[in-house]
């Protein structure tokens, strides 16, 4: 697709926006730390030991998880809104989700009935990481499954939603069965969140995410290309099938692992690229997919910001904050545009 | 004209017979298809509702297999091409509009440059040019920058075929291209197709219902009746009295002075 407009311009301020936003990110906190020492200790040693350590340990790797989590999402709506033909498509259309869901639910409302020492050995990190990320990959993969004998993607779509009813059916049985304090230790996952990733974590996190990113990179002309509807693709010579599946597992990898590691978070995977085009008035993905991955992480990282309450000792949902600011922004484009395009 | 010149056959079938096939059944859609297509030629398919022009447009364009019988394109035969390689010989208008409305006509016609391009879809200048010449042989390119979902449907069709010219084939293929189109455009858009049927020597293959418009502009015309599916010079099958078997007769009967079909009241 030809760019007359390199949209240079949008582009320089979203990269800028983006290091304010991080360097925004790492200043605010409980623990109020002047913004000459967080600059300072990003660089080298600083005097006072456990402002070094909260920057260190806790601020910065939470400002990568929220710039991976916020980007990860935007791309992955993005694929799902051109694959699916369809402007309210996000990453958890297919199902992802709530298989994480399910997974997380397994392991945490489930552990109560192989009770004791078993039970503590279940509900630590890494096995929630693992539930949600296994979770969804078999969601994903019984979609996939359906995607080859179903050629039909708005059907897709459909069994993607059944999926996610099916899921939500058995949660609910779960925790019909389960002790206050696992729901509670359930709901809070629900919450999602951005910290507590140690560094090793968020490298694991980060290699996956890559894989998804580079995936989706390689898309890049198969989803200009199915912009102009399945049929048209194929006389353009394009291998539909193969296609699509490389799609659906970049956004299951994006995605899925954002789940596990952030727990559901909700509307970004909606909102965000639906705002880059009111910025970028083009449908070519060489340019919506870096656009989406700047102005996903920016997003997230003011949500974060919020989220963090400047100046308490609170922090709130990060579901809850993408929420408030995601659905409004979904609200207004109906009625201000009077259609959603993608 | 030399039609019969076999050297710029360019589409050929033999024995062709097409339907769909279930694993128990098949069910015959048409057979008997012997047509040959020139280079350079408008042809216009013509039939009633039903008799099977969707289905002979999709088995020749390797939308669907035959059921029996064989397709020729440049001699090689259609089910040995690659669908890569079909892309640089034959282009599709369909009946659908593309899926995304929000891309530009500049970037709808682009994408006819696809098979060409590199993996992430780069423009070579030679792209540009070619698309460039496309937006001016359809005369739209002061539509260029519109977005697909502001412009008419007779303006959207011309982007379509524009598309087509991109894609740089030597057939391009239309399904009704002219339904939901008022007199003027329907007349214009099939004007254009014959001018750009004559100009870029290609060879243009559209179906329609406008059979007396395709009378006057198609250099041959395929029609399909109950019993047969006939391919030749439009002057040829009135003199055949072909057209007088496309509808029931009692209805509507062609009259071959005029070109045109009356109703019988």
């Amino acid at each position: 697709m030809p760019n007359h407009t390199t949209y240079k311009f949008p582009f320089t301020i979203l990269v800028v926006t983006l290091f304010i936003c991080f360097l925004g990110n790492i200043s605010l906190g409980s623990v109020s730390i002047p913004l000459s020492s967080v600059f300072k200790s990003l660089f080298a040693s600083i005097d006072n030991e456990s402002w070094h350590y909260i920057i260190h340990n806790y601020r910065l790797p939470k400002a990568f998880t929220a710039l991976l989590v916020g980007s990860g999402l935007g791309i992955s709506g993005l694929l799902m809104q051109t694959l699916f033909r369809n402007p309210l498509a996000g990453p958890f259309v297919l199902g992802i989700s709530s298989g994480a869901s399910l997974g997380v639910a397994i392991v945490i409302l489930g552990a109560g009935i192989f009770g004791g020492s078993l039970a503590a050995l279940l509900v630590s990190k890494w096995s929630v990481v693992i539930a949600a990320s296994f979770g969804s990959f078999l969601v994903l993969l019984s979609v996939m499954t359906v995607s080859l004998k179903v050629r039909d993607t708005m059907a897709i779509l459909i069994i993607g939603l059944m999926f996610g009813s099916i899921t939500a059916a058995v949660v609910s049985v779960l925790s019909y069965f389960s002790s206050a304090e696992q729901l509670q230790q359930y709901i809070f996952w629900g919450f999602g969140s951005l910290g507590n990733l140690s560094w090793n974590e968020l490298l694991i996190f980060f290699s996956i995410y890559l894989v998804g990113l580079i995936m989706s990179i390689l898309s890049i002309k198969a989803l200009n290309t199915l912009l102009l509807g399945e049929n048209y693709a194929k006389s353009l010579g394009l291998n539909i099938n193969q296609s699509r599946i490389i799609i659906i597992i970049a956004t299951s990898l994006l995605a899925g692992t954002i789940t596990a590691f952030a727990g559901p978070i909700a509307f970004i995977g909606l909102a965000i690229p639906h705002m880059v085009r009111q910025i970028f008035t083009t449908a070519n993905h060489k340019i919506l997919l870096p656009a989406v991955f700047l102005f996903g992480a920016i997003v997230m990282l003011i949500c974060d910001s919020i989220a963090q309450l400047p100046m308490s000792d609170y922090t709130l949902p990060i579901n809850a904050i993408t929420s408030l600011l995601g659905a409004p922004v979904v609200i207004w484009l109906l009625v201000r545009k009077r259609k959603m395009l993608f | 004209m030399n039609h019969n010149n076999s050297q710029n056959n360019i589409l050929k079938t033999e024995n062709l017979v097409i339907g769909y096939a279930s694993k128990k059944h098949q069910i015959v859609v048409a057979s008997n298809i012997d047509l040959e297509l020139h280079q350079g030629e408008l042809v216009g398919l013509v039939g009633a509702n039903g008799i099977g022009k969707s289905t002979l447009l999709r088995t020749l364009t390797k939308v669907q297999e035959p059921l029996n019988g064989s397709i020729f394109i440049n001699d090689k035969s259609l089910a040995q091409i690659s669908a890569l390689e079909l892309s640089k010989i034959l282009s599709l208008v369909l009946t659908e509009p593309p899926a995304s409305k929000n891309l530009t006509v500049l970037e709808l016609v682009a994408l006819g440059r696809q098979p060409y391009t590199n993996w992430i879809g780069s423009l070579a200048p030679e792209d540009i040019s070619i698309i460039e010449s496309a937006l001016i042989q359809t005369n739209i390119q002061q539509l260029k920058n519109k977005k697909c979902f502001e412009l008419s449907d007779g303006q959207l069709q011309k982007a379509m075929i524009s598309r087509a010219l991109a894609q740089d084939t030597s057939i391009i293929v239309l399904d009704e291209p002219t339904t939901h189109l008022d007199m003027y455009h329907k007349a214009y858009i099939l004007k254009l197709l014959k001018t750009l049927a004559k100009e870029t020597n290609k060879t243009i293959l559209f179906s329609s219902h406008e059979i007396e418009l395709a009378i006057q502009l198609c250099d041959r015309m395929i029609v399909m009746t109950d019993s047969q599916v006939i391919s030749d010079d439009p002057c040829n099958l009135i003199s055949q009295g072909i057209f007088n078997q496309l509808f029931p007769e009692d209805m509507i009967a062609f009259d071959d002075k005029t070109g045109s079909f009356r109703v019988n009241k």
